[in-house]
């Protein structure tokens, strides 16, 4: 293990609560619903997060807790109940219906659990119900995916058959070529959770090999081990290091020979290493400083360190599992400063103190940051993207060399007025 | 338990934080979840904000629950008021915290800060943003002023002359992620200034709490929006006597009484009156021949009071529309929108639910809405121009450019923002010469490119609905094709007229004949 410093911080945070995951979930799931049992702030957030508004129908929606459901928890319930018959009627095409736990709910301990019982109970056979928090009081951003899929484990079938388990949310065209490279390396047999329809669920069992292509699935893992799948550790598939180390581990678990994989993926990664050169050129020996958000960052900071040549003043993440981020944290330099939590003032003072070409960070800070001078790179855009895997390793790139490169366009000269 | 899709306004605080990051020298310690700082990014994304807004957020979380939150929020406001040294702390918390019931904004009043704090009790589970902000703003005020309303008379709006110095007003009501809020500012003080009255204080906009302290140096209180404002004139006048403005200058008519209320208010002689008409072009523009095609255009109004009313109002009087349908989502404002609806012989709709406001528009069929962003999409769905002239908004609603909806300048604005959609690029009265010209097959229209698609489906939606309603109305082939000649951005309102036409004269299928002869009835 290399030797990173790792640091905790606490304090305000400036990050999303865990409800935002909804934001693409619903789109990987056409046939979901997710319905936030919550208050008018969970609504607000999820409608300014999701780009202020982009569907006009949108698949999720949120019961908003008033006075007299906060009185007695018994009228909540039915009240819960009246809206989830409404909202059926309304869109009679939803398969799975996700009540998804808010702060608010939390607090007044809103057994969620037992409403998804008796709605079970009722719509059998029409709608399936599923329980799980996106509180910003337990979950930041990416972790709400982490609970909606654990709450969709027990719904899975058990088979003994082998298979390949790709666990995380993928853009379908990155799905669709990690199966095919895949099948190339001699894996046939691969599924991806979550599938694209809530109602095809993988089986699982004591021979799927799961690999996680998302580092912040933590209890997704725990559960799934406890169905007796077995968890393949690796780097995460973002970069053409990451990806062809995370095909690697794949490829042993079904003891297929290294050299098979080499074969399959040296072409793809020299086209990958020749398309991210000119974003290399613009990237290489740059300060970054990567505000936590997303729990990509440790992943990002190796690619952008190891492949792009970037020096890493600091790696924020809100959340740390150090079993899942081991393989990561040893391809790190070391020395490289790891701080989990935030306490936003504090960090802030380091970034200016460290003056850096570039930081990552959430979108409240982006354009106060641009406004001292700082170029900055969107979290959110990352969980948006499809940036994983070796082809998608340049358009990765692309999305930290453009805030640079148009700070070469746009210099004090080109916007002087005088 | 209220089921939303999207939702008009936000909760409480962030009306609060509106009024917190549009002044100086005031923080804001917010009692919150880590998932609640996402307010920030309206803005600084929608805004194109470049500085934060300053508010502490507390991220208290699970684990802290069992604990002292208490003491949490004490490091907290201790933490802020040393960073940012604030003239004025304001203190309170989101619906979360309002559960654990913390009380922060006692906490804070003992704990011997020398500077005013504001406690702010802004129910989260039965008010909204709107409430959230004039309520924000009317306790700064109170605390500010509250001692020195005791000590002064009762103010005279014509005291000026006696004080031998120009009339001064303040200006009250505008907010960050107001509509247009930073240009009709500028607009209503040049107007202003040029009759010869000065702007004492602006607030919240741009406002320190010393500014606030002098808000009765003015004469008079100008309320420029009554969501935000009002409850805050409101107060200065039981306690100080001072009157307020109540006309909203939006359109020329509006603008005009607006000057005259003023002036009558203040006891100026107003010197310039025959000049006020020729200030905007709006007037020229509406008259002249081009604009013919807008004679009676129906138009569908759905956005906050103070928008809604006033654009009602200019759509019949200065554009020469017929408005068929008004409502807004600021149930504060029914009343007024209620009483604007009457005079149109039409009625109001008050609602929450951007899916009811689809349905009356659906049935209204204008041929324009002027709405939200909300709007935007049900109008696209619809093959419907729009025009957004409240908030919700988009990022594109903030313009660069100087664009009030106030004053001269704002009429102006308001009458490129209403006509350039209906227009689509091309002049209408050349459409209608030139319709049988293959450009004008679907597709071929400017940026509403995506209504060929849509009237496909309106089409199509509006059989069904025909089905469902039991009144099976057939269209032969020969109806069909020549439905499809007839202009796209009219095409719905042809259709319902002629299965309207053809259900009471008993016409069971709709030919070509059918459709002229509907034409025909009603025209
Ligand atoms: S559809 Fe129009 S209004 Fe809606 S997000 Fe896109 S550009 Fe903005
Ligand atoms: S942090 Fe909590 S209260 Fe705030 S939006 Fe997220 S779930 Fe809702």
């Amino acid at each position: 293990m290399s030797k990173v410093e790792l640091n905790k911080e606490t304090g305000p945070r400036e990050v999303f609560c865990g409800l935002t995951s909804i934001v693409w979930l619903h789109r990987r799931m056409p046939d979901a619903f997710f319905l936030v049992v919550g208050s008018r702030t969970c609504a607000h957030l999820i409608q300014s997060a999701a780009g202020v508004m982009i569907f006009a129908e949108p698949r999720f929606g949120t019961a908003i807790l008033e006075e007299k459901d906060l009185a007695g928890l018994a009228d909540a319930h039915e009240e819960l109940d009246r809206v989830v018959n409404d909202l059926i009627s309304r869109r009679p095409e939803i398969k799975t219906l996700f009540l998804v736990g808010s702060c608010p709910s939390e607090v007044i301990k809103l057994d969620l659990a037992t409403v998804a019982d008796k709605l079970n109970k009722r719509f059998l056979g029409q709608v399936r119900f599923v329980n799980y928090s996106g509180s910003g009081i337990e979950t930041t951003f990416t972790q709400g995916e982490d609970g909606a899929l654990k709450a969709l484990v027990p719904l899975m079938e058990s088979t003994d058959d082998e298979k390949l388990l790709l666990v995380g949310t993928l853009a379908n065209n990155v799905e669709d070529r990690f199966k095919k490279i895949f099948n190339q390396i001699g894996i046939n047999n691969v599924e991806s959770f979550p599938p694209r329809q809530s109602t095809e669920l993988p089986k699982i069992g004591k021979n799927t090999k799961v690999l996680l292509t998302q580092p912040y699935l933590s209890d997704t893992i725990r559960d799934l081990k406890h169905r007796g799948c077995k968890i393949i550790y690796a780097p995460f598939p973002l970069g053409v290091e990451g990806s062809t180390k995370w095909f690697l581990a794949g490829a042993d678990a079904f003891k297929i020979n290294e050299l098979k994989v080499h074969e399959v993926i040296a072409p793809l990664a020299n086209r990958a290493r020749q398309a991210l050169e000119k974003h290399t050129e613009i990237l290489r020996g740059k300060k970054l400083f990567l505000l936590p958000e997303s729990q990509l960052e440790i992943s990002l900071a190796r690619f952008l360190h190891n492949e792009c040549g970037m020096e890493l003043i600091e790696v924020g993440t809100p959340y740390l599992n150090k079993d899942l981020m081991d393989e990561e944290l040893n391809l790190l330099p070391d020395n490289t400063k790891i701080v989990e939590g935030q306490h936003v003032e504090k960090q802030l003072d380091r970034v200016r103190a460290s003056s850096p070409d570039l930081v990552v960070c959430g979108m409240g800070l982006a354009n106060p940051l641009e406004a001292e001078g700082i170029s900055t790179k969107w979290s959110i855009e990352m969980v948006f993207s499809p940036i994983h895997g070796i082809d998608q390793a340049a358009d990765l790139a692309g999305l930290f060399s453009r805030p640079l490169k148009r700070n070469q366009i746009l210099t004090s000269k080109t916007l002087a007025t005088h | 338990m209220e089921l939303t899709l999207w939702t008009y306004e936000g909760p409480p605080h962030v009306g609060a934080m509106r009024v917190a990051s549009s002044m100086k020298d005031i923080h804001y310690v917010l009692h919150a979840p880590q998932g609640d700082t996402y307010a920030d990014l309206l803005f600084t994304m929608i805004e194109r904000r470049g500085q934060r807004p300053p508010v502490t957020y507390t991220t208290f979380q699970a684990r802290d629950l069992g604990g002292d939150t208490a003491e949490l929020v004490k490091r907290n406001i201790t933490e802020a008021v040393e960073r940012f040294k604030p003239k004025t702390l304001l203190v309170g918390e989101s619906c979360t915290a309002e559960l654990i019931q913390d009380q922060p904004g006692a906490l804070a009043k003992g704990m011997g800060f020398d500077i005013p704090i504001v406690n702010l009790e802004l129910p989260a589970y039965s008010k909204k943003e709107n409430w959230g902000a004039s309520e924000t703003f009317y306790q700064i005020i109170r605390t500010l002023l509250k001692d020195k309303v005791n000590q002064i008379d009762k103010i005279n709006p014509q005291r000026w002359k006696s004080l031998g110095r120009r009339p001064k007003v303040n200006i009250l009501g505008p907010t960050l992620l107001g509509f247009r809020c930073r240009d009709d500012v500028i607009e209503i003080q040049r107007i202003l200034s040029e009759q010869g009255i000065d702007t004492n204080v602006v607030a919240p906009l741009g406002s320190s709490p010393k500014d606030i302290e002098r808000l009765t140096d003015a004469d008079i209180n100008v309320c420029l929006y009554q969501e935000i404002a009002e409850i805050s004139c409101e107060w200065l006048k039981r306690n100080c006597g001072m009157e307020y403005t109540t006309t909203i200058p939006i359109g020329i008519k509006n603008t005009i009484n607006f000057i005259h209320e003023v002036h009558e208010k203040l006891d100026l002689p107003l010197t310039n009156k025959g000049e006020l008409e020729h200030k905007s072009k709006l007037p020229w523009y509406s008259k002249s021949v081009d604009s013919n095609y807008l004679t009676g255009k129906r138009v569908f109004i759905f956005g906050d009071g103070t928008h809604a009313i006033a654009a009602a109002k200019i759509a019949k009087d200065e554009l020469g529309f017929e408005v068929v349908g008004l409502g807004t989502y600021s149930r504060e404002m029914a009343r007024q929108v209620r009483s604007a609806a009457k005079d149109l012989n039409i009625e109001a709709l008050i609602t929450n639910s951007y899916l009811e406001v689809e349905d009356a528009m659906k049935k209204a069929a204008p041929e324009l809405v002027l709405g939200t962003q909300m709007e935007r999409h049900s109008a696209k769905r619809l093959g419907i121009p729009c025009s957004v002239i409240s908030t919700p908004m988009h990022v594109q609603d903030v313009p660069a450019r100087y664009s009030p909806q106030m004053g001269w300048e704002g009429a102006n604005v308001i009458f490129d923002d209403w006509v350039h959609p209906l227009m689509m690029g091309l002049e209408e009265h050349l459409i209608d010469m030139f319709k049988h010209d293959f450009e004008f097959v679907d597709g071929h229209q400017s940026h509403l490119g995506h209504t060929a698609t849509k009237v496909k489906d309106h089409i199509n939606s509006k059989g069904k609905e025909g089905n469902k309603n039991k009144e099976v109305i057939m269209w032969t082939e020969s109806g069909r094709a020549e439905l499809t000649k007839v202009p796209f951005f009219v095409r719905g309102k042809v259709k319902t007229n002629t299965e309207k036409y053809a259900i009471s004269k008993g016409i069971p299928e709709i030919s070509d004949e059918t459709l002229y002869d509907a034409k025909a009835f009603y025209s």
